[in-house]
């Protein structure tokens, strides 16, 4: 017993001790994953092109959660709510008011952002555990909440809303999904890059100190209360647009389609990913979108154990996601440098 | 205007009137009175659960006294929130070192300026130029710090795995950034050996004489106290025992019967 908790103590220094830029992927690294994405596309059949558009969409929501979680400390289980919200928000935007689809995510995502923050208020009380029962509350709500006939004629109740697919503007000569593909990508950069940003900055640094100790925090004059319910309303807006983005993506809104089971998925997302490792977010979206496919490839009628044994082999295996195995690679790549 | 008189007097920087802090029926801290004045190090010293950390709480605001009052330059500091204390010139250290484990060193100095800065979310997202210039003034200003305190060698190192010694000049340099007038040490020569006691000592002095800051230190090492404190209070049970300089606190008759035993055993 003793010899596996000094495993554990001379083991978690090795994972934890990432030189500076820890958050992000160098730039080789970060252009040779964007010109990928922004090639492949050009080479696979519309159905794939929407399976990757899906891919960024719930990218940017692991991404929200790891700013909350990996930035900030505070766990959530109720990103599916706010993902709802998003969904929602836009769906609503584009089917009843005949709004611009490019111009409904940005009303969706400062809905959410209120949303979150507001959450965030009463959720200050809690911490850990019980603040993850807390979500995990708001996200079985909100399914029912969305079904309740007094906004109906707005959500359209059990039957949900159908949105219409935008068509490439300018006329130019790309596919409906290729078109959205293009448009989600150049969101999903610019909010990871704005994402990056936030958390090298006075604000992400102060997430982050409340994360490791929240009296140390507070006596250097973080507010600890404020930054805290403004890293929900981040994650939360981020979450929003993702949402607002997959209804587009899917052309349909409905109550089941958000319910806790999104939330554990994005939660196993980032945990997949590497906590608190932004680039990760990519990686355990592609797990939550492929690995039950492979799953079911593998077996249909225990598919659901199947993705079972995968994920905890993930987890024994690399217990810090896709990050460890990224500082892997980088320490073998150094490695065969000098030799 | 008058707050700049009271200063420049020969008025206290920090004064604690008449402090009781009482614990459901337990009198932790009973009437306790000090004055702080500009560069003095003062030490608070008195043994186990004489009142000693339960005042360093009431001054960081982690602790609301039961009566009394704590005046920084003249104004009340007990109305404020404990985030808002750092903005008026009060930095702290940690007892057994509060760092952020999972923060480079440079990135704990910086989280240290916190309340010398100001950004908003939306502005740290763009990366505004008004944004980038504070970084790089706030950077400057760390920099300068950390090689103050010599730790440029680790500025990119994670805390947590840097030696303890070095942590606690990590700490002190956090609490730097914040420029403080009055710097709170809780303990700081808890878990040093001998020599780096003394390495420390200097260091306080260093740093009181250099950036004129004024110091409470409230500390368990004698040895240390009475080599760097210009002025000692003395507790014990939660009341005042003595106050005067190092000498004449270590030749009180009450104190030398609390806190270094009696000399005739």
């Amino acid at each position: 017993m003793s010899a596996a908790a000094e495993e554990v103590v001379t083991e978690a220094p090795a994972v934890e001790a990432v030189p500076k830029r820890a958050m992000t992927l160098g730039y080789g690294t970060s252009l040779v994953v964007l010109a990928a994405l922004v090639i492949i596309p050009l080479l696979v059949k519309n159905f794939i092109i929407f399976q990757m558009t899906m891919l960024l969409i719930y990218g940017l929501a692991v991404l929200a959660l790891n700013i909350l979680t990996g930035g900030s400390g505070q766990f959530s289980l109720g990103q599916s709510a706010f993902y709802a919200v998003g969904a929602y928000t836009s769906a609503i935007l584009m089917e009843h008011v005949g709004m611009n689809y490019a111009l409904t995510l940005p009303i969706a995502g400062v809905i959410c952002f209120g949303f979150g923050f507001l959450f965030g208020q009463p959720a200050l009380r809690l911490s850990g555990v019980y603040l993850a029962l807390a979500t995990f509350a708001l996200a079985t709500a909100m399914p029912q909440l969305l079904k309740l006939g007094y906004f109906e004629h707005w959500t359209g109740g059990v039957q949900g809303l159908v949105v219409t697919k935008p068509d490439a503007p300018f006329g130019l000569p790309m596919s409906q999904d290729m078109w959205l593909y293009y448009f989600t990508l150049a969101i999903t950069i610019a909010i990871y890059v704005a994402s990056v940003n936030l958390l090298r900055s006075r604000s992400g640094r102060a997430f982050m100190a409340i994360r490791d100790n929240e009296i140390a925090a507070s006596a250097m004059g973080v507010d600890v209360a404020l930054y805290k319910t403004l890293a929900f309303g981040v994650s939360a807006g981020i979450t929003g647009v993702a949402g607002g983005l997959g209804a587009i993506a899917v052309q349909f809104v409905a109550p089941d389609g958000y319910t806790i089971q999104l939330a554990i998925s994005l939660f196993l997302g980032m945990v997949v990913g590497g906590v608190g490792w932004l680039p990760g977010s990519i990686v355990g979206s592609a797990f939550i979108i492929f690995v039950p496919n492979i799953a079911e490839g593998i077996s249909k009628g225990l598919s659901g154990a199947v993705f079972g044994v995968l994920l905890f082999l993930v987890i024994f295996l690399v217990p810090h996601g896709a990050r460890q195995v990224a500082i892997v690679a980088q320490q073998l790549a150094a490695k065969l440098k000098k030799n | 205007m008058t707050q700049a008189q009271l200063a420049q007097g020969n008025n206290p920087l920090l004064a604690v009137r008449d402090v009781s802090v009482v614990f459901g029926g337990i009198i932790a801290l009973n009437g306790v009175s000090f004055d702080m004045r500009q560069g003095q190090i003062l030490g608070l010293i008195g043994p186990n659960g004489a009142g000693k950390t339960t005042l360093f709480n009431c001054l960081s605001r982690l602790y609301q006294p039961s009566s009394g009052d704590i005046l920084m330059e003249g104004q009340s500091i007990l109305t404020r929130p404990p985030h808002r204390i750092a903005e008026i010139g009060i930095g702290r250290t940690f007892q057994n070192v509060a760092l952020f484990p999972n923060l480079s060193v440079i990135d704990n100095v910086r989280v240290g300026a916190h309340s010398r800065t100001s950004s908003d979310i939306v502005s740290d997202s763009l990366r505004l130029a008004w944004v980038r210039r504070g970084e790089s003034d706030m950077n400057e200003k760390v920099h300068g710090i950390l090689g103050y305190l010599d730790l440029e060698d680790v500025a990119h190192t994670v805390v947590s795995g840097l030696p303890f010694g070095t942590q606690k000049r990590v700490e002190l340099a956090r609490a730097l950034a914040a420029d403080p007038k009055i710097l709170l040490l809780d303990e700081p020569a808890g878990g040093l050996n001998h020599e780096e006691v003394y390495v420390l000592g200097d260091l306080i002095r260093k740093i009181r004489d250099d950036r004129h800051i004024t110091v409470l230190l409230v500390e368990h090492h004698m040895g240390l106290v009475m080599s760097i404190a210009d002025h000692v209070v003395a507790l014990n049970f939660g009341r005042k025992l003595a106050e005067g300089t190092p000498a004449q606190v270590q030749a009180d008759p009450d104190v030398i019967k609390a806190y270094l035993g009696s000399k005739d055993q």
